[in-house]
């Protein structure tokens, strides 16, 4: 069986007299992108303090990479917490110094590299996360979003082999939440370091999770792939999962994953049996290229304006959808049979070449340089099942039967 | 400066009064030198940086605590008390004597202004006094003085903005503004406390 990179074992924190955490078990696993849930207050943050060492605990033993750390030797554990960076959640950035200075500090007073390649590298990382009309900026001046990147550039300038971050996306829009998490996905994916995450955004950090950790009445209550999380049955996912998800679906209009299926199951049970209903799956043609072209925040203002123009099209007629994969949609037509679903789709199509794309690329504009542009394209297909179907399987068989509905090409704007 | 001056001004005119009643005014310069370079110089120049720049050490380190700075120095590999305290407290034991010493050579010009501009008293009584009446010893124990104080003030400040989280009486900002006024009233006492030590030890 493959050795945790960080293990803890029966571990205790206490303040005072309040028990915080209590015989804490948990495992994180080598290059994979591993994310804290829990309601706030349950004491996340604290795990990720004791994994780097900030606090330690009462009770109990943390193990690195299988050696405990309390009978290391002092230059073993400096050694260890080396390989890790941290991002703070409100960033701790240092206010009386520039954005390039932030950046550059690790480097500048934990190594002996030289001048000109410390400003090669910190020059590389602010380009890399959107941030080269700042450079010389104070955080005070910055954004949220631009100080959640100064903080992201900093944690990965030394090139750290595991990263901790603390609600990255904390006091964000839901465009910009997806954007950075969109943004550790793809540094995780080419840095190939190990991600400690704690996060809130449920669904939006099983798209980028390896593993999910459930903190519950202090204790971790869950380890597993999100996938595992939906099959599990504990007063954890009405307290918490729930809560979260009904946030979501506010603030962006789509269903959860989970959601999606209770509402799915609800909506067939009403069916007779013999009567149809079908699946319309929508992708996002390139996302990689948009990315890499207009950066993480216009990629998201693409996928969101699309869920919206989606949603909006398809509720109207009982019509229900949500975000399954960072780059698509899929919407379920309960009432609908094969043949209208064909027609409602046609007028879709008409409605979004003559404006959706228009709409949608105007909102990604507005986080793009004006002097970029990028070809996309979407894609739908559509399949008919029967309620006695497993809804993940319809899904499945709709991708094959894609095809274009729109393209957004440069230069004829369209 | 300010305070310099009108400290060596009020010492002037008070010593000026009490000796002119013996006949010994020619003896002010030596009252005024004196009075500032070994006590009053180190000691009010010692409250008016802790009030000054103090204040303003353990603010700074205050807030850089409690808005998580200090732990991303740690996460850094960082060192906080290397890359935050130690360049405080060798600035300090800098700064102190400089400034003593600009404070006792003020206050000497103020002693001037009042005895000799003011009150009349013969400038070349006033100047030949103090050259001899001071010797080295009264010099180097004043400052000795002053690095005993650079210690303890930037400590001391240092300590309170540092430890600022870890106050029961306030948290956030509010602990950031007890701290600052722990770090000026202690160090005050402090300065007055260790003035009589360091005094009985060199006299």
């Amino acid at each position: 069986m493959k050795t945790p990179l960080i293990e803890f074992k029966n571990v205790t924190k206490r303040f005072g007299s309040r028990t915080i955490l209590e015989d804490v078990n948990l495992q994180i696993y080598e290059g994979e992108v591993t994310t804290i849930i829990g309601l706030s207050g349950a004491g996340k943050s604290l795990l990720l303090k004791q994994m780097i060492g900030l606090l330690k605990p009462d009770e109990g033993t943390i193990l690195f990479q299988g050696e405990p750390l309390d009978t290391m030797k002092k230059t073993e554990v400096a050694t260890s917490f080396a390989q890790m960076s941290y991002m703070f959640q409100d960033n701790a950035l240092f206010d009386s110094m520039t954005v390039y200075e932030n950046v550059a500090l690790p480097l500048q007073e934990t190594t002996n590299i030289s001048k000109a390649e410390i400003d090669r590298r910190v020059l590389v990382r602010i380009e890399q996360t959107e941030l080269s009309d700042a450079i010389h900026k104070f955080p005070s001046e910055l954004s949220g979003g631009m100080q959640k990147r100064v903080a992201l550039a900093r944690a990965l300038i030394t090139d750290p082999r595991i990263v901790l971050f603390d609600e990255p996306t904390s006091g964000q829009d839901p465009v910009r939440k997806n954007a950075i998490l969109s943004m550790i996905a793809q540094y995780q994916r080419k840095f190939g370091f190990t991600a400690i995450m704690v996060s809130h955004e449920i669904p939006d950090v099983y798209f980028i999770s390896n593993r999910i950790l459930a903190l519950y009445d202090r204790q971790i209550v869950f380890q597993g792939t999100p996938e595992e999380l939906e099959k599990f049955d504990h007063p954890f996912k009405d307290e918490v999962i729930h809560s979260l998800e009904g946030l979501q679906k506010e603030l962006t209009g789509l269903y959860s994953k989970r959601q999606f299926k209770i509402l799915n199951h609800v909506q067939l049970e009403r069916r007779r049996s013999g009567e149809s209903y079908c699946v319309v799956v929508f992708s996002l043609s390139g996302l990689e290229e948009i990315i890499s072209s207009l950066g993480h925040d216009a990629a998201q203002e693409i996928i969101h304006a699309m869920g919206v123009y989606i949603d909006k099209h398809f509720s109207a007629i009982g019509g229900f959808s949500m975000r399954r994969k960072s780059d698509e949609i899929v919407t379920v037509l309960p009432f609908s049979n094969l043949e209208e679903t064909e027609n409602l789709l046609k007028d879709f199509v008409i409605d979004f070449q003559k404006q959706g794309i228009r709409d949608i690329w105007a909102e990604a504009q507005n986080n793009a340089p004006s002097d970029k542009c990028v070809d996309f394209a979407i894609m739908a297909g559509i399949i008919q099942g029967q309620p006695s179907d497993e809804i993940d399987s319809i899904i499945e068989s709709a991708i094959p039967q894609q095809k274009e509905i729109g393209r957004l090409q440069c230069a004829a704007g369209e | 400066m300010l305070v310099s001056l009108f400290t060596g001004m009020v010492l002037g005119l008070q010593s000026y009064h009490a000796l002119v009643q013996f006949g010994a005014q020619g003896t002010v310069g030596t009252l005024v030198a004196l009075s500032l370079i070994r006590e009053m110089g180190p000691v009010l120049a010692a409250i008016m940086i802790t009030a000054r720049a103090g204040s303003a050490i353990t603010a700074e380190i205050g807030i850089q605590r409690i808005s998580e700075q200090i732990d991303a120095l740690h996460t850094m590999r960082i060192d906080p008390l290397r890359y935050l305290v130690s360049p405080k407290i060798a600035a300090a034991i800098i700064s102190f004597p400089i400034l003593t010493t600009v404070f006792d050579l003020i206050g000497i010009i103020g002693g001037y202004i009042s005895s000799v501009i003011l009150l009349g008293l013969n400038a070349g009584t006033y100047f030949h006094s103090i050259e001899a009446s001071v010797k080295m010893k009264d010099i180097s124990d004043g400052l000795i003085k002053t690095i005993v104080f650079a210690l303890l003030v930037s400590a001391i400040c240092c300590y309170q903005g540092y430890f600022a989280h870890m106050r029961t009486d306030g948290r956030g900002a509010k602990a950031v503004g007890l701290s600052t006024t722990s770090a000026v009233v202690i160090s005050c006492v402090l300065i007055l406390i260790s003035d009589y030590v360091v005094t009985s030890l060199l006299i």
